[in-house]
């Protein structure tokens, strides 16, 4: 017969991606010391983020540097799109990861001449899941819902919605085609799921928009809540 | 699919504790929440695969599944509600904030010391 082994019940209660986390922290800290603003734009595919970003370039290269990191299953399109408007831009090729995590962008960041960057734009692997549960270590989440997709998506994606601290509607231009978009239902899904991001409403090709978007990139702060640090103002 | 990433943090977390104390683990519990963004249906398919060939490969994984449950930032109320639908159960106001629902926790290990000879 054998001896039964004694079974020990040992609780834990530690979070299941703490190591992610604490190389978030790291990465924050690190951006923290250099001064540097780290924007995470997440979205399904499509919803218009490298769109955005070009016609961010295009607004804001005069008065800051920017930096940019892709991050996508594979190419290097959207980096290449990135370079041609003027910025340096370092693309993560994640193969079958469905998010970027901390210890990508940290790898990522070696590469970044961070001390001469002021802003730094991470785009995110399109997909409105598995990206908001990894934190990088970036200041601030922006979510991008674009017309097309419809007004419906924060009730379908709650977990991606509640990370938001700026919700984008993108592509504006087409509400006059898809009638069935309602922007104040889409209103109404972020309150249905308790999001209390503000909504600016967006169609980054027309210029629509980018005014109240920069203006909500520069008010941000950079750091801990003690020391906070701003972008400085366009001289 | 960002479940096989959970169960690779959870064996390594896991490992360490058996390492430390010179045991075999029978079983983990993990409590979830439905607002963690981690499927449990997902998690559970995953894990199988995940703890091939590792120190987990014949520990039992249990799932404990937090309810979402919002205070009201008007009546004060705690209620348990649907993730996809966070007003308050009782007024009805949108403004409430999350007590529980967004667990992704490692609750605790069941471990069978080693028999040495």
């Amino acid at each position: 017969m054998c001896e039964q082994a004694p079974v020990q019940h040992l609780p834990v209660l530690t979070h299941l991606l703490g190591s992610n986390d604490r190389a978030a922290a790291h990465n924050r800290a690190h951006l923290d010391r250099h001064g540097v603003l780290a924007i995470n734009l997440m979205s399904s595919p499509g919803a218009g983020k490298t769109s955005l970003l070009e016609a961010t370039i295009q607004r804001l290269r005069a008065h800051y540097r920017i930096f940019v990191v892709e991050g996508d299953l594979a190419t290097e399109n959207d980096a290449r799109r990135i370079r041609a408007q003027g910025v340096p831009a370092i693309q993560i090729t994640t193969g079958n990861a469905c998010h970027l995590d901390a210890s990508m962008l940290h790898r990522a960041l070696h590469e970044i001449p961070l001390a001469e960057v002021d802003l730094l734009f991470i785009e995110n692997v399109g997909n409105l899941v598995c990206p908001a549960s990894f934190d990088l270590g970036q200041h601030r989440n922006v979510v991008l819902l674009s017309v097309p997709e419809g007004d419906d998506k924060p009730e379908k994606y709650p977990v991606m919605f509640r990370a938001a601290e700026l919700v984008l509607l993108t592509k504006t231009d087409l509400l006059e085609h898809i009638p069935e978009f309602d922007v104040q239902r889409a209103q109404r899904s972020l309150q249905m799921i308790a999001c209390e991001a503000p909504v600016i409403e967006l169609a980054s090709r027309r210029g629509i928009g980018m005014d109240a978007w920069c203006n909500w990139l520069l008010e941000q702060k950079i750091g801990d809540r003690s020391c906070p640090q701003s972008l400085p103002a366009i001289g | 699919m960002h479940e096989l990433s959970v169960c690779q943090a959870v064996i390594a977390q896991v490992e360490q504790i058996a390492r430390q104390h010179d045991a075999r683990v029978a079983s983990i519990t993990v409590r979830i929440g439905s607002l963690s963004g981690v499927e449990s249906a997902l998690l559970q398919r995953a894990y199988p695969l995940a703890v091939a060939g590792t120190a987990l490969s014949r520990a039992r994984l249990v799932i404990d599944v937090a309810p979402v449950r919002v205070r009201c930032r008007s009546c004060f109320a705690e209620t348990i509600v649907e993730p996809n639908r966070l007003l308050c159960g009782v007024c009805g106001e949108w403004r409430t904030d999350l007590v529980s629902g967004d667990e992704l926790l490692l609750a605790s290990v069941e471990l069978e010391r080693n028999q040495h000879v």
